[in-house]
């Protein structure tokens, strides 16, 4: 079902957990529609993503999806950063199942809410919750957890 | 490396005297059984012979009282569509449970949708339906009542000989989906106060794409496939004879042990019930702890999702099966924990080990071992986890 790259990010997932000093943490999905991922990065003043992690809850998609997002994210500007597709990341997998593509969507989307939240630290701004909607009708349950790394 | 199967409700392994007992109608004997011939003949003197097994094994009282089927999920249509529509004069009504097969759901459906009407009983947190909902239920156009024996999903076994009671009193009949209990648990169709029965040989180490229908004497069930004159003009088709030969010989094989083989399994599964809420914090217990299928066993574990579980038990050697929507194809988690009560976010995280009475203690210590360590790696991932 999986590409052998799939399953290789899942059983060896790169940058996985959190990332000390992080200054951009975004999380994105629901724990009802069964993925949530958490991207934190760290970036310096040149506005180059040093360092990069993962959390995610989910499929073994969700799961190689955010390792490989990592991966192409790492020692990029954030211009290149928020010009990663969700189709280049299943590019780099070898491809996804359809049914799993969303997880790419959501990968591509943590990074995104991850360096949204970098900006909004930066600016001051009030920190929005970045919860992707994934079609179902219910409320966010989740902690944010973007309130408790900014004490960090 | 090691590979332990522990996925009997999907499917178990085809037994070595089962293979042998059908390989004679593989190769030498294959006359039609519907032929004059003495090829013929032969092939339906074992179609005639591994109906009495059938019969014999759920205490039917003719041979006749058995049709053989494509499979369960054939012999559920079967009940459904031909009881409804067969007795749809009396009344338009069907009453069933929230947690049944899709081969009863999605059947029920498709009646609702030609103006039957359906009451899908709800469950109990263990998944269980009471004779006294049944009871509450019947109307005067009630036609059929199909509640399953054990659920595929969590074991859970319904009070079965109760609720036929109730249904013999009210004068409507009675189906049970016995498909993961028979050949696991002891079935006595007319103590039972069963008048409908489907069955699968493929759960009791038989071969795939055989099953049978129970049809009490006196209740007609129309045919769903129509042709020429098998099974008594019940189900057309030449029948798939080596098949046949080998429900027989695998149910002939598991009643005839049954005590002693669930009580091996028994013991086994309550090892592994124990094992799992002993070494992993944050697990429930899906199902009821005593009333359930003698091989299956059913966690949710918190904070992990259950297509990564079995992913990761996978690489591991172990076969496994979960109900989260990544592995129901579907968005939603199984209908089955969401009928229990259990939230969307800790049904993604059920694991379901079913075992087969070919299951050995070194395999459950074995699962003992690596599940533990697998949720941790998992855990460790999630967001959700602050352990
Ligand atoms: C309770 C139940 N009913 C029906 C079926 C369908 O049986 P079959 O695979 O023979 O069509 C299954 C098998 O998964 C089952 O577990």
């Amino acid at each position: 079902m999986y590409t052998e790259k799939v399953m290789d990010h899942f059983s060896n997932p790169r940058n996985m957990g959190e990332v000390e000093g992080a200054n951009g943490v975004g999380m994105v999905g629901n724990a009802k529609c069964g993925d949530i991922m958490q991207m934190f990065l760290k970036i310096n003043d040149e506005g180059i993503i040093e360092d990069v992690g993962f959390k995610t809850f989910g499929c073994g998609a969700a799961v190689a999806t955010s390792s490989m997002a990592t991966e192409l994210i790492k020692g990029k500007s954030i211009d290149e950063a928020l010009n990663l597709t969700n189709s280049a990341v299943v590019e780099a997998l070898e491809g996804l199942p359809p049914a799993k593509l969303h997880c790419s969507v959501l990968a591509e989307e943590a990074v995104k809410a991850a360096i949204d939240n970098y900006y909004a630290r930066k600016e001051g701004r009030d920190i929005e919750c970045t919860c992707a909607d994934c079609g179902h009708d219910h409320e966010h349950e989740h902690a944010h957890e973007d309130d408790e790394s900014e004490e960090a | 490396m090691k590979r332990v199967y522990m996925d009997n409700a999907a499917t178990t392994a085809l037994k070595k005297e089962v293979l042998d007992a059908m390989m004679p109608y593989l190769t030498d004997i294959y006359g039609n059984p519907s032929s004059l011939h003495t090829f013929g003949q032969e092939a339906h003197k074992a179609v005639e012979n591994a109906r009495h097994q059938v019969a014999k094994a759920i205490n039917a009282a003719d041979d006749k009282e058995i049709i053989f089927t494509g499979c369960g999920t054939e012999s559920d249509n079967m009940v459904l569509l031909g009881i409804a529509q067969r007795y749809s004069k009396k009344g338009k009504h069907i009453i069933t449970s929230a947690v049944e097969h899709h081969a009863v759901l999605y059947t029920c459906e498709r009646l609702e949708k030609m103006g039957y009407e359906v009451t899908y009983l709800p469950v109990d947190e263990y998944g269980m339906v009471t004779a006294a909902q049944v009871s509450e239920a019947i109307r005067p156009d009630t036609i059929l009542v199909s509640i399953m024996f054990g659920n595929n999903e969590v074991g859970t076994i319904m009070p079965i000989k109760r609720i036929g009671e109730v249904c013999r009193e009210k004068g409507v009949f009675f189906h049970t989906d016995a498909v993961q209990a028979v050949g696991h648990i002891h079935i006595d169709v007319q103590d039972m106060n069963i008048d409908l029965l489907s069955l699968s040989a493929h759960k009791f180490h038989g071969p795939k794409g055989v099953g049978a229908l129970y049809v009490k004497k006196g209740i007609v069930v129309p045919a769903l496939l129509t042709g020429g004159a098998q099974e008594r003009n019940k189900r057309a088709g030449t029948e798939n004879v080596a098949g046949i030969v080998g429900l027989g010989k695998a149910i002939e094989l598991a009643c005839s042990a049954i005590d002693e083989t669930s009580a091996m399994m028994t013991h086994l599964r309550d090892k592994l019930m124990t094992g799992i809420a002993g070494s992993i914090p944050e697990v429930k217990l899906n199902g009821h702890p005593t009333e359930r299928l003698p091989g299956n066993v059913n966690f949710s574990i918190k904070y992990i999702e259950g297509e990564s579980i079995l992913l990761m038990l996978d690489i591991n050697g172990i076969a496994a099966s979960s109900g989260s929507a990544c592995t129901s194809g579907s968005l939603d988690p199984s209908h089955v924990l969401l009928a229990m009560g259990l939230p969307h976010e800790i049904a993604h995280g059920s694991l379901r080990l079913t075992l087969g009475d070919d299951t050995t203690e070194e395999e459950v210590d074995y699962v003992l071992e690596v599940l533990p360590k697998v949720v941790e790696r998992l855990r460790k991932m999630s967001p959700l986890y602050k352990g």
